[in-house]
């Protein structure tokens, strides 16, 4: 489990993290997002030791990761792996040896070393690239390289440094089904630093906003999305130009798919016999649930009654005045 | 005429060519390792180094640039005493090869600093996530990388130490420069002098190609 707790860290007198707190629990997968020069790289950074904190804690499975000797950190580093958007592999080096090199600098048997790394090529499913160097590797076979050598020492954290970004969209997909993969058969914990929020709706459950160092939202995937924060709408930067009637109330309902069916619009028309024009709808897919949004407009003296309706089937609404 | 260029190749040329082949071999040797040891203080030393520190890094900066101000011919002259101290003499091509070390160790610091400098960040920081000591982040993992660009830089290194064995020449080394000068310049024997410039411009494509053939088999 990770905690943190009031994390801050400056450089120059320039705050670059101020007072984060949250917490990730085993085998949980959390999204860091938030535009670039946000600070979630440095927040990443931290979990691992790589950046040091000024002030507050952070703690894994309740050791405090500041303050320790060389060799103390080392030790503790063996529970995290780290992967990169540039991949980070030795380019002089074929597969084999670039997943080996953790367990060498460990000093680990070769016989040892060997299993391990033919078993991990067969879970990233590059098994047939083994004696190839990086250079004849397409990125997202780099990247599954990348995945395995941070997997050897049987870590329980994963953390990925915007490692989809330098990807096509569909080696994006490849690569977060693996890693949905492995956190689910093997239980790591990822933290997933992002700007992309594809990446977040596809395999986090839990995701923290960031901007300019400080955490603006944070939550189930599917919460966060539903409320849809000011610092998310930044982020998601859509602009979808929505226009609204003059006439009448507008109101956006938001609704997942779990509490609410899927016919909640003519169910409303038949049972409080109120009409209803539509504006704009869409839905969405969360990991495992469909969110759906919708804009409707209604005469000002049905409000009471649509407000009772949707109350009571328990979605969520808000009324949408023109600006 | 011709015979006293044969027996002028036999006599001089080729027995100065071998201590030219000599000097050079044996000071780019000591070069190349005191270079590396000075790369490495530098890397690890410098300011986003994996153990910052300014006094040692500064220190050792200035020291190499004051090194490399100097103009060879001097610095030869300038360590006549040390050259002595080590060697027991200043003359000959053993004794040059002090200079030329001192001379050349720093051009390789600077060429393997800049090699290593070129080492992906990310790739030490991916190295620094899964534990590995600082030992190991240079020995296993930046010196291995950045193998090719070290070559083509000692390449550079061996060529520019060849051209001060020339000048060493001029104090009593010996070697092809001081075949160049005293039986051609000072002889006014254009064919001893352009002959003697022949054999090194083939030595120096030699040792290009054989540097470039060696970073294209490595990269």
């Amino acid at each position: 489990m990770i905690e943190i707790s009031n994390l801050q860290k400056s450089f120059n007198e320039r705050k670059i993290l101020k007072n984060i707190s949250f917490t990730i629990d085993d085998g949980e997968i959390c999204g860091l997002v938030g535009r670039s020069g946000a600070g979630k790289s440095t927040l990443l950074r931290c979990i691992n030791g790589l950046e040091s904190y000024d002030a507050g804690s952070l703690k894994i499975d309740g050791f405090e990761v500041k303050n320790h000797s060389e060799k103390e950190i080392r030790q503790f580093r063996k529970n995290i792996g780290m992967i990169f958007q540039s991949f980070s592999l030795m380019e002089r080096k074929t597969v084999y040896q670039n997943v080996a090199l953790p367990m060498e600098c460990w000093g680990y048997g070769k016989e040892e070393i060997d299993k391990r790394v033919k078993e991990l090529l067969k879970i990233v499913d590059i098994e047939d690239k083994i004696h190839e160097k990086p250079r004849s590797l397409s990125g997202g076979q780099k990247q599954r390289v990348a995945i395995a050598r941070a997997l050897t020492l049987h870590p329980k954290i994963l953390l990925c440094d915007e490692a989809t970004s330098a990807l096509d969209p569909k080696t994006t997909q490849s690569i977060l089904l693996l890693l949905k993969k492995i956190n689910e058969t093997l239980g790591i914990a990822v933290v997933f630093v992002t700007h992309q929020m594809s990446v977040v709706r596809q395999i986090c459950h839990k995701v923290c906003i960031l901007e300019n160092g400080e955490i603006m939202a944070k939550g189930a995937v599917n919460e966060v999305f539903m409320d849809q924060p000011q610092s998310l709408r930044n982020l998601l930067g859509e602009n979808e130009e929505v226009i609204l009637p003059q006439d009448g109330v507008t109101i956006k309902i938001s609704y997942s798919g779990e509490n609410v069916n899927d016919r909640l619009l003519s169910d409303m028309a038949q049972k409080i016999g109120v009409g209803f024009s539509l504006v704009w709808a869409k839905t969405e897919k969360y990991r495992d649930t469909v969110l759906g949004f919708v804009i409707i407009n209604v005469d000002k003296n049905h409000i009471s009654l649509v407000d009772k309706y949707l109350n009571d089937v328990g979605a969520r609404w808000e009324v949408l005045t023109n600006e | 005429m011709s015979e006293s260029i044969y027996e002028l190749i036999h006599t001089i040329v080729i027995p100065e060519f071998s201590k030219t082949l000599y000097m050079v071999s044996v000071a780019t040797v000591l070069s190349a390792i005191v270079g590396t040891v000075l790369a490495i203080v530098l890397i690890i030393t410098h300011k986003e180094g994996l153990k910052p520190n300014n006094v040692v890094y500064q220190l050792l900066n200035t020291v190499i640039n004051i090194i490399r101000s100097f103009p060879f011919i001097i610095l030869i002259v300038a360590i006549i005493p040390l050259t002595r101290a080590i060697v027991g003499t200043s003359i000959g091509e053993n004794a040059a090869i002090i200079p030329l070390t001192i001379a050349g160790a720093p051009f390789v610091a600077r060429i393997i600093e800049s090699s290593l400098r070129e080492v992906d960040k990310e790739l030490i920081e991916a190295v620094k996530s899964f534990g590995a000591s600082n030992f190991q982040i240079i020995f296993k993992v930046m010196l291995p990388e950045a193998v090719p660009s070290v070559i083509s830089g000692i390449t550079l290194a061996i060529i520019s130490i060849l051209g001060s064995t020339a000048m060493a020449g001029v104090v009593g080394a010996g070697g092809l420069g001081a075949v160049a000068i005293t039986y051609g310049y000072a002889n006014f024997d254009n064919t001893i002098m352009y002959g003697t410039v022949c054999i090194l411009i083939i030595l120096v494509q030699v040792i290009q190609s054989l540097g470039n053939f060696l970073y294209k088999a490595l990269k």
